[in-house]
């Protein structure tokens, strides 16, 4: 069986989350927005949940919101890296105890579940998933674990994100380089990820999409929240040498001249995507058989 | 609640062994109380157990010793062995 090829450099990843995870709490802003929405969309869904794990979990953010706590009966977590909880000030200790709200269950990476099948009334993740080499894959194995009508509920970011740096850093490489380097990684559209849902056996796909703009001082101060929370370039293709320092200087000016506010501030975009579906289950609605109508439509129109 | 030794005194909860299977070939896994380790052997690999948490991610996996003739014969003398 021959593999498809890697995209993301997920161990690169790894170090980066584990570097991450010394400062963690000064830049995850973008974690704690994720998941304040993903529980408010958790809170719509009227029904409790045993048992739920939650993939790529970076803090105990999730575990500790109290939509969670309303929702999920048992929830445990799967890590990215070990580091993880020991590091971040007032996070999760390791190793769990029973006191806390979600033990951590292991150190995962969520393109190999080490889950068991139909294991799960509820699966949550909200970081993470745009940088997973295998969406589908992911998913398939996500459906698996869960019990018929099980829930998914994800968070990923979208393919407009950042898109006012990489437009000033495509025309900076462009002018000084004369060339461009792989910097965006590839990412989902909105109108494909019910299509992956439905493709990976998942029911009653629903997708929607917020938009997050924060503002920074300075291109330089994104850098440092991007890096602080491992959002920087893990693409297998990225460039192994550095930019030029005339390079950075021109997208920063690119970027003032075009995307700064009236106050000067710099604005910057996020695109959210979020996933609810159900693993199929009895007692879910489900269309009609084809040809199985009693009422001839002209019968309505007339 | 009982629970398997993992060597440095921590536990492993017997219902973690329900939920978590090899990240590769989902088959379950069997603990090592001696290495600290779960062993996936359909897959060959160990994977450690470090302050209780299972580190399930292959980087970090033993590759066990796959070699078939000398895995029957271990099993052989083992048989041998209990043999009255």
């Amino acid at each position: 069986m021959s593999q498809p090829p890697k995209i993301f450099d997920r161990a690169l990843l790894r170090r980066r989350l584990h570097r991450a995870a010394a400062d963690w709490q000064a830049h995850n802003f973008l974690r704690r927005e994720m998941v304040d929405r993903l529980a408010d969309r958790l809170l719509d869904i009227d029904r409790t949940f045993g048992t739920a794990v939650e993939l790529d979990a970076r803090d105990d953010l999730l575990a500790n919101h109290p939509a969670v706590q309303r929702r999920v009966q048992q929830l445990q977590l799967l890590a990215p890296v070990a580091r993880f909880g020991t590091a971040v000030q007032g996070g999760p200790q390791l190793p769990l105890t029973g006191s806390m709200n979600a033990p951590l269950m292991a150190v995962a990476d969520s393109e190999l579940l080490p889950l068991a099948a139909a294991s799960q009334d509820a699966i949550l993740a909200a970081s993470g998933l745009h940088v997973l080499n295998d969406l589908p894959g992911s998913l398939v194995q996500i459906r698996r674990s869960l019990r018929p009508d099980g829930l998914f509920l994800g968070a990923m970011l979208g393919g407009e994100s950042l898109i006012e740096l990489r437009q000033a850093m495509m025309n900076a490489e462009l002018e000084i380089e004369g060339g461009v380097s792989p910097r965006v990684a590839p990412s989902v559209e909105i109108r494909d990820l019910g299509g992956l849902l439905q493709r990976a056996g998942f029911a009653l796909p629903v997708v929607d999409t917020d938009r997050l703009t924060v503002t920074y001082n300075d291109v330089f101060a994104l850098f440092a929240d991007l890096r602080g929370m491992a959002e920087t370039n893990v693409l297998v293709a990225r460039r192994r040498t550095f930019s030029r320092r005339q390079t950075f200087a021109r997208m920063a000016d690119l970027y003032q001249e075009r995307f700064a506010a009236a106050d000067g501030r710099l604005s910057v975009t996020f695109e959210l995507l979020f996933m609810t579906a159900w693993a199929p289950g009895d007692g879910q609605q489900k269309p009609l058989q084809p040809g199985s109508g009693q009422t001839p439509l002209g019968a309505v129109l007339t | 609640m009982s629970g398997t030794d993992s060597g440095d005194g921590r536990q492993v909860d017997p219902r973690l062994l329900e939920i978590l299977v090899c990240p590769i070939t989902k088959a379950p896994l069997h603990f090592d109380a001696q290495t600290s380790e779960l062993i996936s052997s359909q897959a060959g690999l160990a994977f450690p157990v470090r302050d209780g948490v299972p580190i399930m991610l292959i980087d970090e996996a033993r590759p066990l010793d796959q070699d078939p003739l000398a895995a029957g014969k271990a099993a052989l003398n083992q048989v041998a062995s209990e043999k009255p």
